[in-house]
């Protein structure tokens, strides 16, 4: 059946249309401004950036705030140990999660269900509670100061294991058995058979590790005082306290720590989405 | 050994090489640490001298503490501030991406952004653009003929509502893509019989969106309300817990009594409150789940 064409319902739709995205528009406004600001204030003087009204592409933009902050703080070190952490946590994270899952969702063993129970027991339990005795056994372990103890007590989190679970639980069994039959070892079964099915729940969490170690601040502001080893987030917060009044510099700073989240974020933004949108719908 | 028993034992073998990784690494750095927490909060312990223990002393102590209510009272602040502030701000983004217009992308890549972006860089940004003097936002304000605008993040009253403000706007496109989501799983033909039956476009969203989306509200609001008592990164960055004690919040306390104060005893007391708190709003959701989601 063909629908016919009210014109007034046309003319209604274009409207509401429009409408949306005037709102659209706006919101988007709403969210860049903030950057756009900040870009346009680290190429002024100080003394132009709270000037009004702003003006928001300056006459003689100063490149050479760009310059100053490289002399000024070690940038290219904060960015280099933040990639570190973030890439070893998280390649931590997925190997021995996925490891552990498997063995949860699809062998059998003595003690699985209780030793589950404590993994599912303590999500709900906030690091901030027991973040300072955990701090107190690191430094007894003689690893305050040190990228080791971030990376010992962000790679292996409960989280993961339960996530990676539930959805190997959901892969059919007679995909593994098949393999078993065919003489297949467990390893190899977890390795070329459950992992490559499991990529959108591995890509769930390796988005979350990443985003959580990148921006995280309480962690590294309680581990790491020498400069050498501090991250983007700690190194900038230390220049701005430094430079406090220097405006245009903090600004170009502020950019230079976002340049690599940006380059990341455009290149996997499909897959941010549909991470976050996957654990919102499992629950 | 029978050769049943000697199988089973291998395969109880491999099994335990497969979690043993995770579960040394887990119960060394997670479970070990969460039961010396419980442990160290009837303790004293100034991390220098012999470690005592005081019963319930530290809990006494933080009782009659103020700052430990006056941090609960803004941690509550905080909380009643951001939870349903994101949940009304991430659900019109989503109804608005819904319709399915050209550049929609475009537009959820532009509100997921703040999300993703360097916290400190969020935080630095939105304190000059707020700042009290000079700060553009306080000169517009004044060009409107507002005589003293608010000192916002330097002004005991404001500095919470300011960084509820950035906090709302940094989570609002995290929480809109669940939302999003959750919108494209409602099916079509709701809808078009909705509309064949003459609804109108609020009696749709009301009686047909808001119903299907409760499973996302359910889980969002618990997402929102347990980050809501764990702040601390943007409180600490835009403020420090200032001015004065106007924005300081648990997990503030927290640090503060362990990092500057060497209090351990103290600060894992205020820990076991932030954990007890956490424990019973899941708890109590849960509990009240059944009794407002609708599953389709």
């Amino acid at each position: 059946m063909k629908r016919l064409v009210d014109p007034s319902q046309a003319r209604r739709n274009a409207l509401a249309s429009a409408l949306v995205y005037a709102a659209l528009l706006a919101l988007a406004a709403a969210m860049l401004v903030p950057f756009a600001w900040m870009a346009s204030a680290s190429l002024q003087m100080d003394k132009d950036v709270f000037r009004f009204p702003f003006r928001w592409i300056p006459k003689n933009p100063r490149w050479k705030n760009y310059e100053l902050i490289w002399q000024r703080v070690p940038f290219m070190t904060f960015i280099l140990n933040t990639f570190k952490l973030t890439i070893v946590i998280t390649a931590l994270q997925i190997i021995t999660s996925s490891l552990a899952a498997y063995a949860f969702a699809r062998l059998r063993f003595k003690g699985r269900d209780f030793i589950f129970l404590c993994y599912i027991g303590t999500i709900a339990i906030p690091w901030q509670v027991y973040m300072v005795p955990q701090f107190i056994m690191m430094r007894a372990l003689g690893l305050n100061d040190s990228h080791l103890a971030l990376i010992l007590l962000q790679a292996f989190s409960a989280f993961g294991v339960f996530l990676l679970r539930q959805f190997f639980i959901g892969i059919p069994n007679e995909l593994s058995d098949a393999a078993r039959i065919d003489g297949l070892g467990e390893y190899r079964i977890w390795w070329k058979i459950v992992m490559p099915l499991s990529k959108p729940a591995l890509a769930t969490l390796t988005i979350f590790t990443f985003v959580a170690v990148w921006n995280d601040f309480l962690g590294p502001l309680i581990y790491l005082s020498s400069e050498k080893l501090k991250t983007i987030q700690l190194g900038l917060r230390m220049f701005i306290a430094q430079y406090s009044a220097e405006y245009s510099l903090i600004m170009a700073a502020s950019i230079v720590s976002l340049v690599p989240v940006i380059a990341i974020f455009l290149a996997l933004q499909r897959f941010f989405i549909e991470g976050i949108a996957a654990s919102g719908i499992k629950g | 050994m029978t050769a049943a028993a000697r199988k089973s034992l291998k395969s109880n073998a491999i099994a335990y090489s497969f979690i043993l990784p995770n579960l040394l690494g887990f119960a060394a750095f997670t479970l070990l640490p969460m039961f010396f927490a419980l442990g160290l909060s009837f303790m004293a312990w100034d991390g220098a001298n012999p470690i005592k223990f005081v019963g319930l002393r530290n809990f006494g102590e933080m009782f009659r503490d103020d700052t430990f209510w006056i941090s609960t009272f803004n941690t509550l602040y905080y909380v009643v501030g951001t939870v349903p502030t994101t949940m009304i701000c991430s659900l019109l983004l989503a109804v608005l991406l819904n319709r399915g217009l050209p550049g929609r992308n475009v537009f959820r890549a532009v509100y997921f952004f703040p999300y993703v972006a360097s916290l400190v860089a969020v935080a630095v940004v939105w304190n000059m653009m707020f700042h009290p003097s000079m700060g553009p936002v306080n000169n517009v304000l004044r060009s409107l003929g507002v005589e003293s605008p608010p000192a916002w993040s330097a002004s005991t009253k404001w500095a919470m509502p300011t960084i509820i403000g950035a906090s709302v706007w940094r989570n609002a496109g995290y929480y809109m893509v669940i939302y999003l989501a959750a919108l494209q799983g409602i099916p079509r033909e709701l809808y078009e019989a909705a509309r064949m039956d003459g609804a109108s476009a609020f009696q749709i969203f009301r009686k047909i969106t808001i119903p299907l989306l409760t499973p996302a509200t359910f889980f969002v609001s618990i997402m929102l309300t347990i980050q809501g008592f764990k702040v601390f990164d943007l409180v600490y960055v835009m403020t420090g817990g200032g001015p004065g004690r106007a924005t300081n919040v648990l997990v503030f306390t927290i640090w503060d009594r362990a990092f500057i104060y060497s209090q351990f005893g103290f600060s894992s007391a205020v820990a076991m409150v932030l954990l007890a708190i956490v424990l019973c709003i899941t708890f109590a959701q849960f509990r009240m789940e059944k009794k407002w989601v609708s599953y389709l």
